[in-house]
């Protein structure tokens, strides 16, 4: 249960706090996100907020139908929900706006995004198994090593293999927002996000943790 | 890459045009006791890397006969001001070799 924001990744740089020491940020384009719809426990069976962000090219006709159900003039590229509880429900009617201004400064937030696909991997880099010695006559490189024995005399379920990499979808937890920027919708993250630059973000509130 | 420059742009600010070989004194915010001075770094530009906020400079000065370096970021708050008290003529644009040569010299 927890509000969120949609948004694209800029870029990284570094900027310089109070003290003077240096810190690395991401800094994230966000919003304003036009609530779309409300999903009700009645209706739907749960609370959220779904919500619109980016550019659409060309709308489909059935798109630009569920945008006008909900009073908008422009289709939206993306559309997410939220889990929210009622109170926050509240707080964004349909047709109205979430904006970066949800967020402080000092705030933690968790970000999801689609990371960047590697291609197919072996097991080192995939897995970050140490692999074979270079030299002295090895032949095992970057070899994974035996897969299974001979009891079960089979690969067990789940053993680790070369293969796709990247191109998943990763949440990262507990980032510090560092300052928002509401005049230019700007979100400015301590530390790294998944995913290439221009690529979509869903920035969350933090779940609210029982103490 | 337009957003990020607009952000980088309020911690530029003026950098006189130092170059590897150059002798400088860097006035740096020191923060002790709760009271702020400037101290001050007298030292040869051997590096400078980097670009946007991220720009550094290394100065090296001999202290009591032992090689002291500082890496500064040239956009920090901390420094404060950059002296050029000489320019070198350096033909590269890393000086590391002046490393070696304190080594040598102590023998």
């Amino acid at each position: 249960m927890a509000l969120g924001i949609l948004g694209v990744k800029i870029g990284m740089t570094r900027i310089f706090n109070e003290a003077g020491a240096p810190v690395p940020v991401t800094v994230i384009q966000a919003g304003p996100c036009p609530v779309v719809q409300q999903k009700q426990p009645e209706k739907e069976g749960y609370l959220a907020l779904q919500i619109g962000f980016g550019k659409i090219r060309r709308p489909i006709k059935s798109i630009v139908g569920h945008f006008k159900k909900s009073g908008l003039e422009q289709a939206y590229r993306f559309l997410r929900e939220f889990l929210v509880d009622a109170s926050e429900l509240q707080k964004f009617p349909v047709g109205s706006q979430v904006k970066v201004d949800i967020f402080a400064a000092g705030e933690k937030v968790s970000v999801s995004g689609v990371s960047i696909g590697k291609g197919f991997q072996g097991v080192v880099k995939r897995h970050g198994f140490a692999g074979g010695p270079a030299t002295h006559g090895s032949m095992q490189h970057r070899a994974p090593g035996s897969i299974g024995g001979s009891n079960p005399d089979r690969v067990p379920k789940g053993r680790r293999m070369g293969g796709r990499m990247g191109g998943k979808r990763i949440t990262i937890h507990n980032l510090e927002v560092v300052r928002v920027d509401m005049e230019r919708n700007l979100l400015l993250l301590k530390g790294a996000v998944p995913g290439a630059e221009e690529g979509l973000l869903e920035i969350k509130k933090r779940h609210k943790v029982s103490p | 890459m337009n957003l990020i420059m607009e952000i980088e742009k309020e911690f530029k600010k003026e950098i006189p045009a130092v170059k590897p070989g150059d002798e400088v004194a860097l006035h740096l915010k020191v923060v002790e006791a709760g009271k702020e001075r400037t101290q001050i770094f007298k030292g040869t530009v051997i590096a400078m890397r980097g670009s946007g906020t991220g720009a550094t400079m290394t100065v090296r000065k001999v202290s009591y006969g032992e090689g002291v370096e500082r890496i500064v970021p040239l956009c920090s708050p901390i420094l404060k001001k950059i002296e050029i008290l000489k320019t070198g003529k350096s033909r590269r644009a890393k000086l590391y070799h002046l490393r070696e040569g304190e080594l040598r010299s102590a023998r």
